[in-house]
């Protein structure tokens, strides 16, 4: 029993870190309706601005804080630059800069930092671990992921940037008669995820280690969880990401092993998609022919 | 096909038939697997150029090509040639029955469904249950095949022209099958999937089978790189193959048959200069150019050329 008890508070702890990469996923979908494929790729870039700083002696949570800042503007940049151009342009288009984007910063950080496997710093205290059930790291990562979720909720729910950008995702036409700028607030939402996306991948990197191919499982975990959840639907992906983490792990370990945990994600996603594809919370998409 | 065409077609064959003999033993094997991957994009190209479904994962039916060859060849002792077609059928089988559930799902999920495929891939060839068959983690090493008959051949140069006779078989199958109603259907779909219905057209039937025969051609493409390298292990099947063919495809050109040509060459010969920068440098060269085609040249090289011969005669005409 208590080995299933860990196994479960250890997947609320991945799930979180899904969740955040999930919510990152939703956050770009809901204003363009895109799935960004490099969103992982994002993220791990950000974690090792975030090992570089750690490296060079900046404290933790300033190098937190930096590379969280960094990977926002690092977000509005790409989009302001890459995907700007190909807004309008087909699906297989746009699907393809994705997956340029992905390339490259996998290349690219291969090139600066080599393959080799890095070790990457976790900043929580060995008191806040519950023994044998959590580790320290897990969880500080599920707390992190509450924050991060709060602190959405409010700017999104109380701020009126948060009011425009939810506005401009929802009804562009719209909005832009009322004086949105609904180019920048895309950009702005890029950012976020971006920014989420950073956080996701401080919070996984002490789990998975630090090399450039550390996000491909964990943005397959993060698609599982969008979809479960309902891609349209924030909360949903939040749920759909402690759930994806806990079946994973409990799973992994009583069912069918660890070898074969990405095969989860993919009998995840395709089962969504061909029985449920709006999900369990999503909202029913219904097309005039 | 116009008297020029003809003639051009017969240039290049004699090139290729010639090049064996012209170029050392590495490079015949090089230009081996530009073929393969000529026959890999090919059926990739019939999916996402052709018919619009957009396939991330299409490494998956490459190493399932792979892996009944070198299995059939390695457990089962079957000869070479004969382990092709039934790489086709089982990739054509499997490649419909994903194509079956695909249905449902448009452009972007289809990505996604396929995207996922890709990524687990290489841990589901690692499965030990599988060990048996499979090889794990080590795979599988077969041998090379020599030249038949006594050929005055050297097993690099049998090895190509076994290739190129593959590769003239699916091309000119994959040429008729495109040109003519069934060509057409698919790109009724890809371009308007209601008017095409509407017109009579099948969709379901048309998808899956697209999906069934665009397998099956990179089944194929698998079992001959199998051959040719002589070796299948997990991690050479990683989403990257599968990104892989994706550049090769945007890159050749979409929906164009000699596409797949031009997207192999750069796929096969652009790494090698690239190579002697940095171990990663190919990757971000094939980005750069994924990017700058997309915005510059989407109909990649094969439009480009298109474009360029079109310009030619009008200028001629002009004059």
């Amino acid at each position: 029993m208590d080995a299933f008890i860990h196994q479960v508070l250890a997947g609320l702890a991945t799930g979180g870190i899904y969740a955040s990469l999930a919510l990152a996923l939703v956050m770009i979908y809901q204003a363009t309706h895109l799935v960004n494929f490099a969103q992982g790729e994002m993220a791990m870039f950000a974690t090792y601005i975030a090992w570089t700083l750690v490296d060079a002696g900046v404290p933790y949570w300033g190098a937190f804080f930096i590379t969280v800042a960094f990977a926002f503007v690092f977000g509005i940049v790409i989009e302001r630059v890459v995907i700007r151009p190909v807004e309008n342009a087909p699906v297989l288009a746009v699907v393809v800069v994705f997956i340029a984007l992905l390339v490259i910063l996998n290349s690219v950080t291969g090139w600066i930092y080599t393959y080799t496997i890095k070790t990457f710093p976790s900043p929580f205290p060995k008191e806040i671990g519950l023994g044998r059930f959590m580790s320290p790291h897990e969880v500080g990562a599920i707390g992190v992921t509450m924050v991060v979720l709060v602190l959405l909720y409010v700017f999104f729910r109380f701020t009126p940037l948060g009011l425009a950008m939810r506005a401009a995702a929802q009804n562009p036409e719209s909005s832009r008669l009322v004086g949105i700028r609904v180019g920048w607030m895309l950009a702005l939402g890029w950012g976020l995820a971006a920014a989420i996306g950073g956080i996701a991948g401080m919070m996984v990197a002490p789990i998975v280690y630090l090399d450039p191919n550390m996000m491909g499982g964990v943005l397959l975990y993060a698609f599982a969880a969008a979809l479960v959840g309902g891609i349209d639907n924030p909360w949903g992906a939040v749920i759909g990401g402690f759930l994806v983490g806990v079946l994973e792990n409990v799973l992994g370990a009583f069912v069918i092993g660890n070898e074969l945990k990405l095969a989860v994600a993919l009998v995840l996603i395709i089962g969504v998609l061909t029985v449920k594809p709006s999900g369990f919370f999503g909202k029913v998409h219904v097309t005039r022919v | 096909m116009t008297r020029r065409q003809l003639i051009v077609l017969a240039v290049l064959l004699l090139v290729a038939v010639a090049l064996p003999f012209a170029v050392s033993n590495y490079r015949t094997f090089q230009f081996t697997l530009v073929l393969v991957y000529a026959i890999a994009l090919l059926g990739l190209n019939m999916l996402t150029g052709y018919n619009g479904q957009i396939s991330l994962g299409h490494g998956a039916f490459y190493a399932i090509g792979a892996y009944v060859t070198a299995i059939l060849m390695d457990k089962f002792g079957v000869p070479y040639w004969l382990t092709l077609p039934v790489c086709g059928a089982v990739c054509l089988l499997v490649g419909f029955l994903f194509g079956l559930p695909a249905l449902r799902l448009e452009g972007l999920y289809l990505a996604l469904a396929t995207f996922a495929l890709g990524v687990s891939l290489p841990q589901l060839l690692k499965y030990h249950q599988f060990e048996k068959w499979t090889g794990g983690v080590q795979g599988i090493v077969i041998q090379k095949p020599e030249a038949p008959f006594g050929l005055p051949l050297k097993p690099d140069q049998w090895l190509y022209f076994f290739t190129l006779a593959v590769a003239l078989v699916m091309f000119a199958l994959a040429w008729n099958l495109l040109r003519g109603r069934v060509g057409r259907a698919m790109v009724a779909i890809r371009d308007n999937h209601v008017a095409a219905e509407a017109m009579g057209v099948n969709n379901s039937i048309y998808k899956s089978l697209t999906f069934g025969v665009s397998a099956m051609y990179t089944g194929v493409a698998g079992g001959l790189s199998a051959i040719a390298v002589q070796f299948v292990a997990p991690d050479s099947f990683d989403i990257f193959l599968s990104i892989k063919f994706l550049i090769g495809i945007v890159i050749g050109g979409l929906a164009s048959i000699p596409g797949a040509i031009f997207g192999a060459l750069f796929l096969q010969f652009v790494p090698n200069v690239a190579d002697e920068i940095s171990k990663a440098a190919p990757w971000a060269i094939f980005g750069l150019f994924l990017l700058a085609f997309v915005y510059v040249m989407p109909m990649g090289i094969s439009g480009a050329i298109q474009m360029g011969l079109a310009r030619l005669a009008r200028k001629r005409q002009n004059t």
